[in-house]
C-alpha cells in the first residue's frame, strides 16, 4: 500500500515546552493507526500540526505525495484531512444538520442536494439523525462527541484523525462507536486515533505509535507494544486489557 | 391626531433607511467582530459613486444601482483582503484605528474630488409623488425605501440561513479555528462578507442621496444612526436591526413633531433608554 501521510523530522516547541521532538512516522493508505502516550505527551499537538492549526518549527509533512507543511488548514481539509476534537467544539449557534453541512460543502466541496444527502448520511451513521434540527449548542456531551465525528466524516476525509473520542462513553456506547469507526475504516478511510480507552483502540487499529515528551518511543504491532517495557513504564499499573 | 399618525408613519419609513445603514455594520460585526468606523463614509462614498454614475450615463439613480452595487461589492472584497484582514486578531484596537483612518481618508478624498458643496441625486417625479390612504399622505419614495429595506433584510436573512456561503459566515463567526479546519478559507469568507456588506451600503447610499442632499462630512452621523439601530435591535439579529431602525426613526420624527430642534436628540434618548433598560437590545441573538 502507498504511503498516505509521511511525517519527517517534525519538531515544535513553545519556549521550554517541547510538543514534538524530531518525530518521524508514515501512515499507509487504508491503515488504522493508534497513538498512545501520557497526558501532555504531545498527541493532540501532533494533530494540530497535521491539520495545520499549528506550523512546525522544523520538519516536513507529506500527504498523498505532496508537501503540505506550509499549506493552510482549510486547504488541508479540502485535500482530505479531517479531525475530531477531544473537547467537542460544535458550531453552537447552528443546527446539527448545518454543522454536518458545513463539512460537506466547505470541506468535501459538495453542492446542493449531494451535500445535503451526504450530511444526512453521516448523521445517520453516527446516530444523530433524530437530532438534525436541534441547535448543536444544546446537545449533551455524548451527542457532541458524535457530532465531532459526524462533522469530520462530512468532509469526506481520506485521513480521519480521532482525538479521544471514546472517553466517557458507556460500554454499550463504546461498542457502537467501535462499530462506526470500523465501518468508516472498511469504507477505505485511513484513520489515526488517539485514545486512552485501550480496548477500543485495540479493536480497530493495526499498528500503535507511542509518544512521550513529543518523541516517538515505540511503534509496531499493538499486542507486542502493549506488552513492551516502554508501555509498562508509562502506564505503570494500568491493565492493557482494561 | 392625523398629524401624529403621519409622524409615526414617516418615522417607520425613515427607519427602513436607518436599517439599511445598520445592516452592513451589523453583518460585518457579526461575522468578523470588526467595528467599521468608516461605514458611514462608505455610505456617502456610495452616494457620490451614484452621482458620478448618473451624470456620466445620464441615468436615473435607481438604475445606477446596477453599477454602484457591484462596484462597491468588488471594492469591499479588495478592501477586506488587501487591508482589513491584516488588522484582525486578538487585539480589537488595530481594526478600529485603521477604519478610523479610512474614514478620514475617504472624507478628504471626497472633499478633493467633489468639493464641500451639498449634492443630491435626482430621481425625478417619484421624489414628490405621494399616496393618500384614509386622509394620510404617504410619500412614494419613503415607501419604496422601506420596501427595499425589508427586501434587503429578508435577502440577507436568506443568505445567512439558507445558502452555503451563509453557513460559512456563521461557522467562521462561531469559531474561526474550527471553521478553517473544516475547509473554510477565513480570508475569503471575510472578503465575501465585506463585499455583501458594501453591496447593502451601496443601496443605502443611493437611497440616502435620493432622499436628501449630502456632502463629504455627513458620514459620521450616518454611522451613529447605524450603530444605534444595531444596538437597539440587538447585535446579530437582522430583523432586530430593522426594528431598531424603525424605533430610531419614529423617535426622531415624533421628537421633531414636538419641536424641530428635538429630532436628533429624541432619537439618541430612545437609544439610551433601550441601552439602559435592555443592554443587549430588544432582540438579541440567543446562541450557546
Amino acid at each position: 500500500m502507498s504511503v498516505l501521510l509521511s511525517v519527517t523530522g517534525l519538531s515544535k516547541s513553545f519556549g521550554a515546552v517541547v510538543v514534538a521532538d524530531d518525530t518521524n512516522f508514515d501512515v499507509r493508505t487504508g491503515e488504522a493507526v493508534g497513538i498512545l502516550g501520557p497526558n501532555g505527551a504531545g498527541k493532540t499537538s501532533l494533530f494540530h500540526l497535521i491539520t495545520g492549526a499549528l506550523w512546525p518549527d522544523t520538519g516536513r509533512i507529506e500527504f498523498a505525495g505532496r508537501d503540505i507543511t506550509t499549506m493552510s488548514a482549510a486547504r488541508r481539509c479540502n485535500e482530505g484531512i479531517a479531525r475530531s476534537f477531544q473537547v467537542p467544539q460544535p458550531f453552537g449557534g447552528m443546527t446539527v444538520f448545518e454543522n454536518a453541512l458545513v463539512g460537506a460543502t466547505h470541506g468535501a466541496g459538495l453542492r446542493g442536494l449531494a451535500a445535503e444527502t451526504h450530511a444526512l448520511a453521516v448523521l445517520n451513521d453516527t446516530g444523530l439523525l433524530s437530532k438534525s434540527n436541534i441547535r448543536a449548542g444544546s446537545l449533551t456531551l455524548l451527542e457532541r462527541k458524535r457530532l465531532e465525528m459526524a462533522r469530520a466524516l462530512a468532509a469526506r476525509p481520506r485521513l480521519l484523525l480521532l482525538d479521544e473520542i471514546a472517553g466517557g462513553l458507556t460500554d454499550a456506547e463504546c461498542e457502537m462507536l467501535i462499530e462506526t469507526i470500523k465501518r468508516v475504516h472498511a469504507g477505505g478511510t485511513t484513520i489515526i486515533w488517539i485514545e486512552h480507552v485501550v480496548h477500543a483502540l485495540l479493536a480497530v487499529v493495526q499498528r500503535l505509535i507511542v509518544i512521550d515528551f513529543g518523541k516517538k518511543i515505540a511503534e509496531g504491532d499493538p499486542r507486542t507494544i502493549m506488552e513492551s517495557r516502554e508501555i509498562k513504564d508509562i502506564y505503570l499499573g494500568m491493565d492493557p486489557h482494561a | 391626531m392625523i398629524e401624529w399618525v403621519s409622524a409615526v408613519t414617516q418615522g417607520v419609513l425613515l427607519g427602513g433607511l436607518y436599517a439599511l445603514f445598520a445592516a452592513g455594520l451589523s453583518l460585518i460585526f457579526g461575522v468578523m467582530r470588526l467595528v467599521n468606523i468608516a461605514h458611514g463614509d462608505l455610505i456617502v462614498f456610495a452616494a457620490y459613486l451614484g452621482l458620478s454614475t448618473t451624470m456620466t450615463f445620464g441615468i436615473n439613480p435607481f438604475l445606477a444601482l446596477f453599477v454602484v452595487v457591484p462596484v462597491m461589492a468588488g471594492l469591499g472584497y479588495i478592501l477586506q483582503r488587501g487591508l482589513l484582514n491584516r488588522t484582525l486578531g486578538e487585539d480589537i484596537l488595530p481594526p478600529l484605528l485603521v477604519t478610523f483612518g479610512l474614514s478620514v481618508i475617504l472624507q478628504n478624498a471626497l472633499l478633493e474630488g467633489y468639493t464641500a458643496d451639498p449634492r443630491k441625486l435626482s430621481a425625478g417625479t417619484i421624489e414628490t409623488a405621494s399616496l393618500s390612504v384614509g386622509g394620510l399622505s404617504v410619500g412614494v419614495l419613503p415607501l419604496l425605501t422601506f420596501a427595499i429595506a425589508v427586501a434587503v433584510i429578508a435577502g440577507l436573512q436568506w443568505v445567512f440561513y439558507s445558502t452555503s456561503a451563509g453557513r460559512g459566515f456563521r461557522a467562521v463567526s462561531d469559531n474561526q479555528e474550527i471553521a478553517q479546519i473544516m475547509g473554510l478559507n477565513k480570508a475569503h469568507v471575510f472578503g465575501l462578507a465585506m463585499a455583501l456588506a458594501l453591496a447593502v451600503t451601496a443601496i443605502a447610499g443611493i437611497l440616502l442621496g435620493v432622499r436628501t442632499s449630502f456632502d463629504p462630512s455627513i458620514g459620521g452621523g450616518r454611522l451613529i444612526f447605524g450603530f444605534e439601530a444595531v444596538i437597539i435591535g440587538g447585535l446579530g439579529s437582522l430583523w432586530g436591526t430593522l426594528a431598531g431602525g424603525i424605533i430610531l426613526g419614529v423617535a426622531q420624527t415624533i421628537g421633531g413633531k414636538i419641536d424641530p430642534g428635538w429630532q436628533l436628540l429624541s432619537g439618541h434618548i430612545a437609544f439610551l433608554a433601550v441601552l439602559a433598560i435592555r443592554p443587549n437590545g430588544l432582540f438579541p441573538r440567543v446562541d450557546h
